[in-house]
């Protein structure tokens, strides 16, 4: 038997690319926007007031986690969409008819996620160039937190897609727990800002982790050591590729 | 080509929707699968083609074990589902290669471009799904399920919900496939389809396979109707000369009842000679009416027969 079927996970990737390329604009504007009223409201009028974050200006200190924002929000709702749509519409059939290993399937769907949030993430790194200047401390581990994020997220969104029954449950999970968390997750400020009391609580917010260890692949200041940031994403996708296994096994809404 | 063993499905809520299947579809034949609505018909191609798990027993597509070696068997497998599904705003050429991808083959320009015109898309490549037809929809499905060049198609219901004129042409189509050499496995719930284009027919009822017999065979066996003629006088016994009609008497000898099938025509008892011979007789008829055997009534039989 065939070890590894390329050509079906390629045409899968590039179909899913394909998707949100007939959406280019609105999948680019939003979040150039989004992020740009969020420079201006944090950046310009808050950040007058807050000079500076553990030696960084205020606007630098926000530009990673507004990346980590939009990478988390981006990656789970691209690939929720993406699975969710053939299953409600039906096409999903086909996916599940085709030759192809469940590894396969999740590769072509996850991957172009992954892509599609990975390019999000670097257009408004961009954005943020045009308000604040920043530097890059570490880029080569800014990268691997980026990819590994927007891989784990949007394993996360497929997992969603997969046990959501309809549009409602598609939102919520975004809603109530992705853009809280990330809030909560020291976008806008340093943990050490907060009482003693709310700082031991966030530090069992996941999203503290990515965000602090993305900061500090920038500034090289952190909330926690960027070691158990990068622990903390891989302990992420290891639950998740466990998670993704056990639908696949079961056929869970899959395959009945 | 395709061989289903012992094969049973058994849903979580405890529905048992397939009971103990074995059936064997031979290379190059049109099989009609013939049930009522919830008979089992979609479960069963759907076990074949992976969409859904068996609970017990296995299926050999040419061979290949379709849960121990997937790839191969789905490979040969085209699948035309029954509810119209694609994405919207893609082009008929893009959704047609796109199967071909997703089933491993590399791009084949030729071969699309023969898919499509022979099932008279060419002209609509480039147009988006949401501007086709319905039958134009369906049409593109069954590009879809042919653009790895399989060599068995499942078509599931494909003439449900269809007008007559599209039936026809779905059937035309089918015939063409045939030709080429594709094994066919179509599910309907019309008997005149499955008499129209198999060459077996294979009948469910309740997850069951009640028979398998070749078209031929089954209609004689099924196609039997019922003339009822309601006389003027009630008769004590049939008249010595229809004895030849084996007609029966009904309601208190008001009315006689005819059997016929093509047997009793090869017999030599027809209509036309029953009718002539009650004139001889003199019988008066009052009024009359005929009945073709429905389907459930079919099936009654099948499964009375078998128990």
């Amino acid at each position: 038997m065939k070890r590894f079927n390329l050509q079906s996970v390629k045409t899968l990737y590039y179909a899913e690319m394909a998707r949100s390329l007939r959406t280019v604009l609105q999948s680019i504007v939003s979040p150039v926007i989004s992020t740009s009223l969020y420079f201006v409201v944090f950046g310009a009028a808050i950040g007058t007031r807050i000079s500076e974050v553990d030696g960084v200006s205020y606007g630098a200190f926000i530009v990673p986690g507004l990346i980590m924002l939009m990478l988390l929000t981006q990656s789970v709702s691209n690939a929720s969409f993406g699975i969710f749509f053939p299953r409600f519409s039906g096409s999903i059939y086909e996916i599940l008819s085709a030759p192809m290993s469940y590894v396969e399937v999740v590769l072509g769907y996850v991957g172009a996620a992954a892509t599609k949030s990975l390019i999000l993430g670097l257009i408004v790194l961009a954005t943020a160039r045009l308000f604040v200047p920043y530097s890059i401390e570490h880029p080569l581990m800014m990268l691997v937190f980026l990819v590994l994020t927007a891989v784990t997220f949007s394993m996360l969104g497929f997992i969603i897609g997969i046990w959501a029954d309809g549009f409602e449950k598609l939102q919520l999970v975004p809603l109530l727990v992705i853009t809280p968390l990330t809030f909560l997750g020291g976008t806008f400020y340093s943990i050490d800002m907060l009482p003693p009391f709310w700082q031991t609580v966030t530090l069992a917010n996941p999203v503290v982790y990515l965000i602090s260890g993305f900061r500090w692949s920038f500034y090289g200041i952190s909330d926690v050591s960027p070691v158990v940031s990068l622990l903390v994403i891989l302990l992420f996708l290891g639950s998740a590729l466990a998670v993704l296994h056990w639908i696949f096994k079961s056929g869970y809404r899959l395959k009945p | 080509m395709i061989r289903v063993e012992e094969l049973s499905k058994t849903f979580s809520d405890g529905f048992e929707a397939l009971i103990d299947i074995d059936l064997e579809i031979e290379r190059g034949e049109i099989f009609a699968l013939l049930g009522p609505n919830g008979a089992g018909k979609t479960t069963l191609i759907s076990v074949i083609c992976g969409l859904v798990n068996a609970s017990h027993g296995r299926v050999l597509v040419d061979g290949h074990d379709n849960v121990s070696d997937y790839r191969a068997a789905r490979e040969l497998i085209g699948l035309v589902p029954q509810e119209l599904t694609n994405e919207a705003f893609t082009t008929v050429w893009d959704t047609v290669s796109f199967s071909r991808g997703l089933f491993g083959k590399s791009q084949d320009p030729a071969h699309i471009e023969k898919v499509l015109r022979s099932l008279t898309l060419w002209e609509k490549r480039n147009s988006r799904l949401l501007e086709l037809s319905g039958g134009m929809k369906r049409r593109v499905l069954i590009a879809k399920a042919l653009a790895h060049e399989p060599q068995v198609l499942f078509l599931d219901e494909p003439t449900a919900g269809v007008d007559v004129e599209l039936r026809r042409e779905m059937w035309e189509v089918v015939r063409g496939l045939r030709d080429e050499g594709v094994t066919i496995i179509l599910t309907t719930h019309y008997i005149e389809e499955a008499e129209e284009m198999a060459d077996r027919i294979g009948v469910i009822r309740r997850g069951e396979i009640v028979l398998v017999e070749n078209t031929h065979a089954l209609m004689r066996k099924l196609g039997s109707k019922e003339l009822t003629l309601h006389l003027q006088e009630p008769l004590e016994a049939v008249p010595e000369s229809l004895a030849g009609h084996g007609l029966e008497l009904a309601d208190e000898g008001h009315a006689l009842v005819y059997s016929y099938d093509a047997a009793r025509e090869e017999g030599g008892s027809t209509i036309s000679g029953l009718l002539a011979d009650l004139e001889a007789v003199g019988l008066r008829v009052r009024d009359l009416h005929t009945r073709q055997s429905s389907l459930e009534d079919i099936f009654v039989s099948l499964v009375q027969e078998r128990h």
